[in-house]
């Protein structure tokens, strides 16, 4: 399905105070793709999420959804294809109650309210919070908050999620959680994230900003293989791509001193083994 | 979280919205027959001469039943409509100084006029405070706006109540953040001026920012300027019932003194 498409040509974005935040980025993402935008910190990489959903205008170049291209008019459609979940859920949950809170897109969409409430159900299902609709979203764990924001975004039945920062502030179980529910999903997804553990589990392909320009755009695999690349980036391999710290001092201590050295080296847990 | 009483308050404000999910009678009442009767009340408490004090007091028992109906909890209604009262008394602290003229005689001490004043202000302050609370904890912030509106309020200023009463709360946390950060790293000083016109502004900034974000994360979900706030209600015999009588019993107060003609009757009832 062609609408699924998210495509970006020479897209440059120059804010008010003359910062370059985006420099001729151009990319192209296809239905069902799932792909990671990585970067330092003011590489762009909120900047360019923010035009996706038509907040921000490009300075120059554009952005096209599908075949639509995104202007003033298409701006209502766009945003119902393009659901955005936004970094701090805190941001995002504002109504009294989760089941309002997830209800405001489809009733803004003018659904008739049987319509929201299958929809509203299904997304909290969806996400395995139905049990706590009734709740004031601020009473909910950080975990359950980003689940409601995401059902909150499900609801509106969007072709492609864009999520900025989907693991920040979780706990290990939650991001766990989240990542295996974030998998199932068979939109076409984008995120941003410092989290390059999930990234590699989770996106075939990533892009990576600096200074606003596109530095690399490829299989994930690859790019985190590229240590030069990494490394004029400021970016550090994926903990999971790493030796173990513990087994690199292991094979050090085999190589130069005799077994029974190890004790010194290796901690309790490993010892006992 | 510490900080100022009043911040708490502030955020805790929210917790009206608590009590409005809840569903006693008054609660399915439609939110146009709250909002009139409320509107209704507050009118005819504030038409009062500026002398009255007995007889604003039988008003006192709309908030109360309403909040005994609804099985509201009184203490937290209490706190909140108390913050009206330093307020209040700010407004009517100049009358016993312009208004000196004795009006009453207790026990040979005399009162003047402005003492009595500044107590029908503080009177009217915690009837007008207790009925709004009551009205929305009933209610719902989202759906009184929507009553509003569907009374006849321009949709525009419906939509820029909500939005104050959201980032009201907003301001409170951020300020309750920055105050509490202050204080953890003030040494236990006083806040001086010069630093307390900083904060106020870094406080603006925040909350500002905040703001907007809500506000993208709003269009995000195709917010254009309508507040879709659930199924709408239909007003039915049970609510014109209730604005009826609402409505009597505050006009019953108003022409007549009930706190006299009570006391009148328990006088004669005693011979």
């Amino acid at each position: 399905m062609s609408h699924h498409l998210v495509e970006a040509s020479n897209l440059t974005h120059v804010y008010d105070d003359g910062t370059v935040a985006l420099n001729e980025v151009s990319f192209r993402i296809t239905h069902g793709e799932s792909v990671a935008i990585i970067g330092v910190n003011g590489a762009g990489k909120s900047t360019l999420l923010l035009h996706l959903n038509g907040y921000l205008h490009p300075t120059r170049g554009d952005i096209r959804i599908g075949e639509t291209p995104l202007t003033k008019e298409t701006l209502p459609a766009i945003r119902r294809t393009v659901g955005l979940v936004f970094q701090d859920p805190d941001d995002q949950l504002f109504m009294p109650t989760v089941y309002d809170d997830v209800a405001f897109g489809p009733r803004n969409q003018g659904l008739p309210e049987t319509e929201v409430e299958r929809r509203v159900q299904d997304a909290l299902e969806r996400v395995g919070v139905w049990a706590v609709r009734s709740k004031p979203p601020y009473r909910l764990s950080g975990g359950e908050k980003k689940r409601v924001a995401i059902a909150g975004v499900l609801a509106m039945a969007p072709d492609i999620l864009v999520m900025d920062e989907p693991t920040s502030g979780l706990d290990p179980h939650a991001r766990r959680q989240l990542i295996r529910l974030l998998g199932e999903f068979s939109h076409t997804r984008i995120f941003t994230s410092h989290d390059l553990d999930m990234v590699l589990e989770l996106c075939p392909r990533t892009i990576v900003l600096m200074q606003g320009a596109v530095m690399a755009d490829g299989p994930t695999r690859e790019i985190f293989g590229d240590a030069a690349l990494l490394e004029r980036c400021m970016l550090e391999r994926p903990l999971s791509m790493q030796s173990c710290p513990i087994c690199a001092a292991r094979q050090r201590q085999v190589a130069s001193t005799r077994p029974r050295a190890w004790r010194e080296v290796l901690p309790l847990q490993a010892r006992r083994r | 979280m510490s900080g100022p009483p009043v911040l708490g308050a502030l955020v805790e404000f929210r917790q009206l919205d608590l009590f409005a999910a809840q569903s006693s009678g008054v609660h399915r009442l439609d939110a146009r027959a709250k909002v009139v009767v409320v509107l209704a009340f507050v009118v005819c408490v504030m038409s009062f001469g500026r002398y009255a004090v007995a007889s604003l007091l039988p008003y006192f028992a709309f908030p109360v039943l309403v909040a005994i109906w609804a099985q509201l909890p009184f203490a937290m209604l209490a706190r909140k409509v108390a913050m009206v009262v330093p307020i209040a008394v700010l407004i009517g602290l100049p009358n016993p100084f312009f208004d000196r003229e004795m009006v009453l005689h207790v026990a040979g001490l005399g009162i003047s006029g402005g003492w009595i004043s500044l107590v029908s202000i503080v009177l009217r302050a915690l009837l007008a405070a207790a009925a709004a609370i009551v009205l929305v904890a009933v209610t719902g912030f989202p759906a009184v706006c929507g009553a509003l509106e569907r009374l006849g309020m321009p949709k525009a200023l419906a939509v820029q109540l909500l939005f104050l009463y959201r980032y009201l709360t907003v301001l409170g946390e951020e300020a309750l953040r920055m105050t509490t950060a202050r204080e953890l790293r003030g040494g236990g000083r006083k806040l001086s001026i010069r630093l307390y016109g900083v904060l106020v502004g870094r406080l603006l900034m925040r909350t500002w920012d905040r703001a907007e974000r809500i506000y993208l994360a709003m269009c995000a979900r195709g917010f254009v300027g309508d507040f879709n706030s659930g199924p709408v209600s239909r007003f039915g015999w049970r609510d014109l019932a209730f604005v009826g009588g609402c409505c009597g019993a505050f006009l019953l107060f108003r022409v007549r003194d009930v706190v006299q003609v009570v006391g009148n009757a328990a006088l004669g009832g005693g011979r």
